[in-house]
């Protein structure tokens, strides 16, 4: 970018709507990554085998010995009368309870079937949590394809806790989102240096561990696509605090910066934590990016980071977006993620798959971000792709995994041109 | 309601788009919502597929519900007709699309699109993937195929491979070849890779061979009734059923029994080096085609003994219950993973035959396994030529079976170095690739000083269960970890069953070496 050209971002840039067919994920999907995040909770899907057999191939098949999480499948008899329906889940919530002491946390996950045959789980939640308190909570979300897209499974989980959360006058930093432990930990050392503490993160490891909520708690989201939860703390009397989202050496600055002006810590100070961790995050971004610079890249709607990242990828790495497809755009969420990433590509929103695919095919992006099932029928036509379920599954967030972010959008490229006879010569 | 933490079979539309996805030119159009799409990355992830299965999903969400999700459906159906051009369309609903009863046969059937449209009838909340494939099939074939002339030579169709098949790809090829040497040409084989214009000759050939009953029956059924074509019973799985099917053939077809050629496994089995493979203890689960095929194998062609035989699709529960018997045996039929996972820690096999459910049941109780039928994962959609069926499916099957298994000889050095601080049984099978664990220094040296009983400071994650009212006293327990790993199982399970025969309450030293003489064969 020349200096005498003015920075001109997407803030303005007309969004493409598109409805039709949708290739994403539901957001039961959400459970594979919350389960392990929170280690005494379960996840009991209402739903049909279909669930079950998402659940079992999005989680690449068995990974898990017994996992945290299961699908009460309903049968033909449950669809006739749903007094029996509900008596069956009293009973199933009970063996599983009795077979898994160590669970303190049960969510009843509602689901596509669920929600059409009209099974209240809110009720259920309320009369199972009344017979298996204090030992354990019973709370329920949807994580139904008709109201969730893949990552909002996570979005309406947290926002299911968010109610009953205990309440505080305490001045507290609320952390929102679920983080691979190493990285909350990282982030909780330099918040911790920075002098913000004390800080609570949501959701929390163990439900011991909850934090409290009230109208002295600053908040601030690591993920783009929490809007329900920043919904739910604003209505607790929560404050948010308004950032870019933590991916590259840049976003994680100015995340960490939100937090220090909003609470009024002393900058210089702040820098000089933040200084070491970003220098090497700048070092070992700039290295992985001389394999990126100047390549575009397309992306298909997935998880709701499509646009922090390509922010990232066009600032930090020189990547040209072309089009960044979004499931769905918050607009308040997503303005300081827009005011950051250059005029130029499509923003679109919502899928109509095959329209999509006939622009992807015509712009013949350097690189393709998108869902399994788009990923290998691409690459046959010769286009290289990113698996956009990746991002979602890698420990991608503040510094010290910013190579590692553009790392997973390098390997496809290298691969490519290590395959290519023509480049082997 | 019924608690699943993983299912052997997806739902019945699952099944459909096996058969739609093996198909060229047919177009499935799908009422589901947001979501359901996932079940694309089963064939083009699992099984590496270069081209997106040919379904359009209606992607109906909260919103549509109390507006027209009818009108999404019929709009859907036109736009993909438009688009893909293909020469026939199934519709039908995905579970959630069930309930909201929008018909899409005959919303489909307004449309009054230029090429035949199949509606399918799939009961999501009592039947599942199997039933969906073998169902899809069966209407396809009913709508297509029609009565006609035959050929002159003589031919016949295969029919009941499809996408996500466990080895159908190989089985084709495999089948092809061997019904060659009989003068025996392939008129059609479907679904896999077949069009609708294909299914529309099926009635050219003379007879159908009906290669996998999970997927097929009813539609070969159909062909006998409705278009007078005679099917095979015999799958061709393993030697002897190789041979009764090209017996069945003979006598179908009124053709001579062909030499047969590159058959190497019976040499296999016979030599000696196999010895060490008799009377081992197999456990065997799949679907019930391959369960039973397998189970013959083991117990007459490898020498195997089957003491656990069963299936997880209930449409084959009567066969695999008489062949369980023909073992002695009493089947289980079940879909609960946990309940044959409580059935193979209960019997403690030497060698489990299964599914990717077993393999992982087996991987965490630490026994060998082998795959021998869906469900399966990526690894086994192999590049290479490896099919179950014919010939050369008996020597694949022979390989594949004794990889997870410790080798002749080595067993022999292993039961008489048991205590080498390398040659140890947890070290694992030397053909494998993963690093063998030398026995810690700390441990030899405790071992040493406890007069080279390992078994006393051996670190075991879990105790050894009580069964009923026996017990293991402490020095007999000992002398059970001597015996090598891959037939304390046998040994421990035969002495508690000796011991609780005699009465015995605790058992000794004494009662271990009584029951292996006891046992001795």
């Amino acid at each position: 970018m020349s200096l005498d050209t003015p920075f001109r971002s997407c803030t303005d840039t007309p969004v493409l709507k598109e409805r039709g067919q949708r290739e994403v994920f539901c957001g039961l999907t959400g459970i594979i990554w919350l389960h392990r995040k929170m280690q005494d909770a379960f996840f009991l899907v209402v739903g049909s085998r279909t669930c079950a057999h998402l659940l079992q191939a999005a989680a690449g098949v068995m990974i898990f010995a017994e996992p945290r999480f299961g699908t009460a499948i309903l049968e033909e008899k449950d669809l006739a009368g749903l007094a029996d329906a509900n008596m069956e889940l009293d009973r199933e919530v009970a063996r599983l309870l009795s077979r898994r002491p160590d669970i303190k946390q049960l969510f009843l996950v509602g689901s596509c079937p669920s929600e059409v045959i009209k099974i209240d789980l809110a009720r259920a939640a309320e009369r199972l949590d009344g017979i298996h308190a204090p030992n354990v909570r019973v709370l329920n979300f949807s994580g139904s394809g008709i109201e969730t897209t893949f990552t909002e499974g996570e979005d309406a989980c947290l926002a299911s806790m968010v109610p009953g959360l205990p309440h505080t006058e305490a001045a507290e930093l609320l952390v929102v989102g679920a983080l691979p432990d190493v990285v909350e930990d990282q982030m909780l050392s330099l918040l911790a240096a920075m002098g913000a503490g004390p800080v609570r993160t949501l959701p929390a490891r163990r439900s011991t561990d909850l934090p409290a909520v009230g109208p002295n708690t600053r908040f601030i989201l690591v993920q783009p696509f929490l809007g329900a939860t920043h919904a739910a703390l604003i209505k607790r009397g929560a404050t948010p605090i308004s950032a870019p989202f933590p991916f590259g050496a840049e976003g994680s600055t100015l995340w960490f910066h939100a937090v220090a002006d909003a609470l009024g810590l002393d900058r210089t100070h702040v820098d000089a934590v933040l200084a070491a961790p970003r220098a090497r995050a700048q070092k070992s971004v700039a290295a992985v990016a001389e394999t990126l610079r100047g390549k575009s890249i397309f992306f298909f709607p997935d998880s709701q980071l499509e646009i922090p990242l390509a922010r990232f990828l066009a600032r930090e790495c020189g990547m040209i977006p072309v089009e960044v497809g979004t499931p769905y755009l918050h607009r308040e969420l997503m303005a300081p993620e827009l005011a950051l990433l250059p005029e130029g590509p499509v923003i679109s929103e919502g899928q109509d798959v095959e329209l999509q695919l006939d622009r992807a095919r015509a712009a013949r992006a350097d690189l393709t971000v998108c869902g399994l099932g788009l990923a290998n029928p691409l690459e046959a036509e010769g286009l290289a792709t990113k698996w956009a379920i990746e991002l979602v599954f890698t420990p991608v967030h503040f510094y010290e995994q910013a190579a590692d972010l553009a790392g997973l959008f390098a390997r496809p490229l290298r691969r490519h041109a290590l395959l290519t006879p023509e480049a082997a010569e | 309601m019924k608690l699943t933490l993983w299912t052997y079979e997806g739902p019945p539309h699952v099944g459909a788009m096996r058969v739609a996805t093996a198909m060229k030119g047919l177009h499935y159009v799908l009422h589901a919502p947001q979501g359901d799409t996932y079940a694309d990355l089963l064939f083009t992830m699992i099984e590496r597929r270069n081209h997106r299965p040919p379904v359009t999903y209606t992607t109906f969400q909260a919103r549509d519900l109390g507006a027209d999700t009818a009108n999404l459906f019929k709009d859907a159906a036109r736009d993909a007709y438009t688009r893909f051009q293909p020469q026939a369309m199934i519709v039908g609903a995905s579970c959630t699309a069930e309930l909201i009863q929008d018909d899409p046969g005959g919303l489909a059937e307004a449309l009054n699109l230029p090429i035949p449209v199949i509606p399918l009838d799939l009961p999501s909340y009592s039947r599942k993937e199997n039933f969906g494939a073998d169902e899809t099939f069966f209407q396809i074939v009913k709508a297509l195929a029609k009565p006609m002339a035959r050929t002159e030579s003589v031919t016949c169709n295969l029919i009941g491979p499809t996408a996500l098949g466990f080895r159908h790809r190989d089985d084709v090829t495999e089948l092809t070849r061997l019904l060659g040497t009989m003068g025996i040409t392939v008129n059609v084989c479907a679904p896999l890779d077949a069009t609708p214009a294909d299914i529309a000759r099926l009635g050219a050939a003379h007879f159908n061979v009906l290669m996998y009953p999970e997927t097929a029956e009813t539609a070969a059924r159909h062909l006998e009734k409705a278009l007078n074509q005679p099917f095979t019973r015999v799958v061709p799985i393993g030697t002897h059923a190789t041979r009764d099917f090209l017996a069945e053939v003979a006598t179908i077809t009124g053709l001579p029994l062909p030499a047969e050629t590159g058959l190497r496994q019976p040499w296999y089995a016979a030599s000696v080096d196999s010895t060490y493979l008799t009377g081992k203890r197999v456990f065997i689960f799949g679907d019930g085609t391959h369960a039973i095929a397998a189970a013959r194998i083991a117990a007459r062609e490898i020498g195997f003994e089957v003491v656990g035989l069963g299936c997880y699709n209930r449409e084959q529960a009567r066969p695999v219950r008489a062949a369980a018997k023909t073992y002695g045996l009493e089947a289980l039929i079940t879909d609960d993973y946990l309940e044959v996972e409580a059935e193979i820690a209960r019997l403690q096999p030497e060698l489990i035959l299964g599914t990717q459910m077993e393999r992982h049941i087996a991987k965490r109780l630490g026994i060998p396994c082998a795959v021998i039928s869906a469900p399966v994962h990526v690894q086994d959609f192999p590049a290479r030529y490896s099919p179950q069926m014919g010939f050369e499916g008996a020597n694949v099957i022979f390989d594949t079976w004794v990889h997870p298994l410790v080798m002749g000889l080595e067993e022999h050095l292993l039961t008489m170095f048991r205590e080498d601080f390398e040659f140890h049984d947890a070290a694992g099978p030397s053909h494998h690739g993963a690093k063998a664990s030398a026995r810690p220094e700390a441990l030899v040296a405790e071992v040493e000083a406890s007069g080279g009983d390992i078994s006393a400071s051996m670190n075991t994650p879990e105790p050894e269960p009580v069964t009923g009212e026996v017990i293991w006293l402490a020095d007999a327990e000992r002398e059970l970890k001597k015996i090598p790993f891959f037939v304390r199982g046998k040994a421990k399970r035969n002495t508690e069953k000796f011991a609780a025969d005699k009465g015995v309450t605790a058992i000794s030293i004494d009662t271990l070496y009584e029951a292996k003489a006891h046992y001795a064969r």
